[in-house]
């Protein structure tokens, strides 16, 4: 792996790590699991500090390792967690994130010293040192609060499962005596580790007076072991035993096909080492005896091993808690193997691949059939069906779940909701619901504003909503959820909802709306799209410029999405965004002009009917409304006789109708969009190609470029003709 | 009429320096009689092969059908006994003897 790799992957990483912390620094400010929490974010900030030296970004270690040692304190339970911490360890979180970003950009450099970027972090160092120092000034009352923590964690343990014990098997090599060392004195030092709960002097080995020789070690010991230190830890106390000496260790709540691995291993008898373990409390004496019965009974005598497996014999407890932890660690292992990271570019190529495939399959197909041979043909079909599984499954690939997205949200509501003074938590509904990769990408941004707006408009003071008898934490709510071909993300709060009225003032006032003019409340709703349109009194550095919701609306529809508003005053507003699954695949219309065909995205189109015009003019009366129209015979200069009856398709775009003059209509067409080769690039009103099923190419027409190019005559289509 | 039980007394060190000569005197001594009282209130260090040696007389007893006692456990012998827990498998009961007892009150003074 060259070194230019091995840097990306690190960047990437970290990204996901500081991700991650930020996380569960959030979950952190809730009071459930906040142990666990805390060990996620010092795991993160471990890692990247320790990845970080690797590549010698001093400044990253630098920082890291403060942020790590105040970290620590807390682990400890030194430092409490409070508000005040979480918004210093984000911010530090940040920092992190710049840097990392900085180095992203230079290719590994690490900016200097005297980097502002570098600089910034000076003054959250003296923060998090101003948190480090605190406990040593009152270092009475922190060893005493110390002190009181850890006994709670122990009463903890205590009360938990009775077999959290490890589980340490001796054997010891005859010479150990003559080497000069004594097993006892190995065990009177792993008692300083911990308690020895249970443990069995196994004799078993010694042999008769005559042939036993006192100079050698017969001895043997079963030992159950409660014990906070790690595994290696226990290790490191008989390591100097020597090579002929036999030391299985097995954790606590071990999986019980360990123990019965280590009864197998030993040189004892099964039954013998069954009651072994029932004295050290692995298992209990009914257990074994009914083992052991079990063994009378069967005519081949089984292992007792078998038996107490079969009859799962060792504490129900041990194996259900044994059980949930393999579980948790092998799914959290499946997690890691079910998921490869790969570059977007290789799988963009791989679709394009597939692209070409497709074509060739219908150009093969197309060759079949004018073959005339009914086996071509059989296997050129086989051939497409599984062409188009591939596509399927290939754009498949690009599919992503939008919870990460979402989950980014939470630090935006925590950050927004304290710079504003309201308490106002974020719910996640929907995070599993997949969709193509650069919709995701183009979504957060719009996202943000409408989350921004929920909160600051969204969801009222406290005291009003204490008044109106809600809780006096806000809620929003984010949920997405797939709907007929289409993805749905709600973004909706608790809020005071929008104040019809007050719209409908305004935009009189604006003159978007003729007074008295009579409005439906999705009219009124959506007026709040318009340029510049805000109701809001005060302007605050969140939202309330005006700017935004056109904005918002604009992105959307570019993903060839609609965006919808329901709001009831007092009880909240939501905000439904529809966006298409992908943006590789569209409904298309399929046109025929002359001998080409053209794709209309299906989403535009209103309606389609008969050609008819005003003589000499490039309109028609649609129902005593005036339609103009655009022959796109003339815009992209087909020749030959038009066709006998021509038709025109209704088109709508931002507020602007047109009729689109077309041959023939050939019906819907699900398409894969490909991009048009860069040679191309100049050619206007295509927005891309796709392959018909007979092999042909037909091109996309690019609706908004087209209505912009020939629109400028256009007459705007006011609202309330058409909605 | 009760039978003057033979004792043996152990006195000093039961560890590796003393096992051979040990293992001796303790077969030995079984050897000539049925019940034997192990006396180990002079021990004062015992460890894996004096622990070991004891065991042994233990089966070899048992083998033979006789009866082995072990008697006023000495703060050396009690400290080892309980910490591989063996005072069940000697079946002995364990009298604090006064300086053991004393000891372990000013260690634990509660």
């Amino acid at each position: 792996m060259n070194l230019d790799s091995a840097l990306q992957t690190f960047v990437l990483e970290s990204r996901e790590l500081l991700q991650e912390m930020e996380s569960a620094l959030l979950a952190a400010e809730e009071a459930q699991g906040r142990e666990e929490m805390v060990h996620a974010v010092f795991r993160a900030a471990h890692t990247i500090k320790g990845s970080s030296g690797l590549f010698g970004l001093d400044h990253i270690v630098a920082f890291t390792h403060v942020v790590e040692s105040l970290l620590d304190h807390v682990r400890e339970g030194d430092i409490a967690v409070d508000g005040a911490l979480i918004t210093l360890l984000l911010s530090c979180c940040d920092h992190i994130g710049a840097l990392i970003d900085a180095v992203d950009r230079m290719g590994g450099v690490m900016p200097s010293e005297d980097d502002p970027l570098v600089q910034a972090g000076a003054p959250l160092l003296t923060q998090l040192r101003g948190y480090l120092d605190g406990p040593a000034d009152g270092e009475k009352t922190a060893v005493a609060i110390g002190g009181q923590d850890a006994e709670t964690v122990e009463r903890i343990e205590g009360s938990g499962s009775d077999n959290d014990n490890w589980h340490i098997s001796l054997r010891f090599g005859r010479d150990v005596l003559r080497n000069g060392m004594d097993p006892l004195s190995f065990l009177r030092y792993l008692r300083k580790l911990g308690t020895i709960v249970g443990i069995v002097t196994v004799a078993d080995a010694l042999p008769k007076a005559e042939e036993m020789d006192p100079e050698s070690c017969y001895l043997g010991f079963e030992i159950a072991f409660k014990s906070t230190a790690d595994k290696s830890t226990i290790e490191g106390v008989f390591e100097f035993m020597g090579e002929d000496c036999s030391i299985r260790i097995l954790p606590p709540n071990s999986w019980i096909s360990e123990y019965m691995r280590l009864i197998h291993d030993l040189p004892e008898g099964d039954a013998r080492l069954g009651e072994i373990l029932v004295r050290c409390g692995t298992v209990t004496a009914q257990e074994l005896e009914a083992a052991l019965s079990a063994q009378a009974d069967t005519d081949s005598p089984q292992p007792i091993g078998t038996i107490l497996v079969e009859q799962g014999s060792v504490r129900q407890p041990v194996i259900d808690a044994a059980l949930a932890r393999q579980e948790q660690a092998k799914a959290a292992k499946a997690q890691e193997n079910r998921s490869i990271r790969i570059d977007a570019e290789k799988l963009d190529h791989l679709i394009n691949l597939i692209g070409e495939l497709v074509i060739a399959g219908a150009s093969t197909n197309l060759v079949a059939r004018r073959a005339q041979s009914a086996e071509l043909q059989e296997s050129a079909s086989t051939l497409l069906s599984l062409v188009e599984q591939v596509r399927d499954s290939a754009l498949q690939l690009r599919m992503v779940k939008i919870g990460a997205t979402f989950s980014r949200f939470q630090r935006v509501v925590h950050d927004v909701a304290k710079e504003i003074g309201k308490d106002i938590g974020l719910e996640i509904n929907g995070a599993d619901t997949e969709l193509d990769k650069t919709v995701v990408e183009k979504i957060a941004d719009p996202l943000t504003h409408l989350v921004r707006n929920a909160i600051d408009h969204g969801i009222e003071p406290a005291e009003i909503r204490v008044a109106r008898g809600k809780p006096s934490k806000g809620t929003v709510t984010l949920n997405a959820y797939h709907d007929s071909g289409c993805i749905v993300i709600e973004v909706s709060d608790d809020g005071g909802g929008l104040k019809r009225e007050r719209i409908l003032e305004k935009a009189i006032e604006r003159g978007l709306v003729e007074p008295g003019s009579n409005l439906s409340d999705a009219e009124i709703y959506n007026l709040i799209f318009e340029p510049g349109f805000s109701t809001a009194e005060k302007i605050t550095n969140l939202s309330g410029r005006g700017v935004g919701m056109d904005v918002v609306k604009r992105n959307i529809t570019a993903l060839r999405g609609t965006i919808a508003l329901s709001s009831q005053e007092g009880v909240g507003t939501t905000v439904a965004v529809r966006l298409p699954l992908t943006l590789a695949i569209i409904d298309g219309f399929l046109v025929g002009l002359g001998k080409s065909m053209f794709v209309v995205p299906l989403d535009m189109i209103e309606e389609c009917v008969e050609y008819s015009a005003e003589r000499g003019h490039d309109y028609t009366n649609l129902r005593g409304e005036v339609l103009p129209f655009i022959r796109l015979r003339e815009v992209f200069d087909i020749g030959g006789p038009p066709a006998r009856r021509e038709s025109i398709v209704v088109v709508r775009y931002a507020g602007q109708k047109a009729g689109l003059v077309v041959d023939a209509l050939h019906g819907e067409f699900q398409t894969v969009i490909k991009p048009l080769n860069k040679l191309f690039s100049q050619a206007k009103c295509i927005s891309g190609s796709t392959i018909l099923g007979s092999g042909e190419v037909a091109l996309i027409v690019d609706v908004p470029a087209l209505i912009q190019q020939t629109g400028d005559a256009l007459p705007a289509v006011s609202n309330q003709s058409t909605a | 009429m009760t039978v003057e039980t033979p004792v043996l007394r152990i006195e000093g060190e039961m560890t590796i320096y003393q096992a051979e000569q040990l293992k001796q005197k303790l077969l030995g001594a079984l050897e000539q009689a049925s019940v034997l009282e192990i006396n180990l209130a002079g021990v004062t260090e015992l460890d894996t092969s004096g622990v070991q040696l004891l065991m042994l007389a233990k089966e070899t007893a048992r083998a033979k059908h006789k009866e082995l006692r072990l008697v006023a456990h000495s703060e050396a012998v009690v400290d080892v006994f309980e910490l591989i827990d063996l005072v069940p498998y000697f079946g002995d009961p364990l009298v604090i003897t006064p300086t053991s007892y004393a000891a372990e009150r000013a260690a634990n003074p509660s």
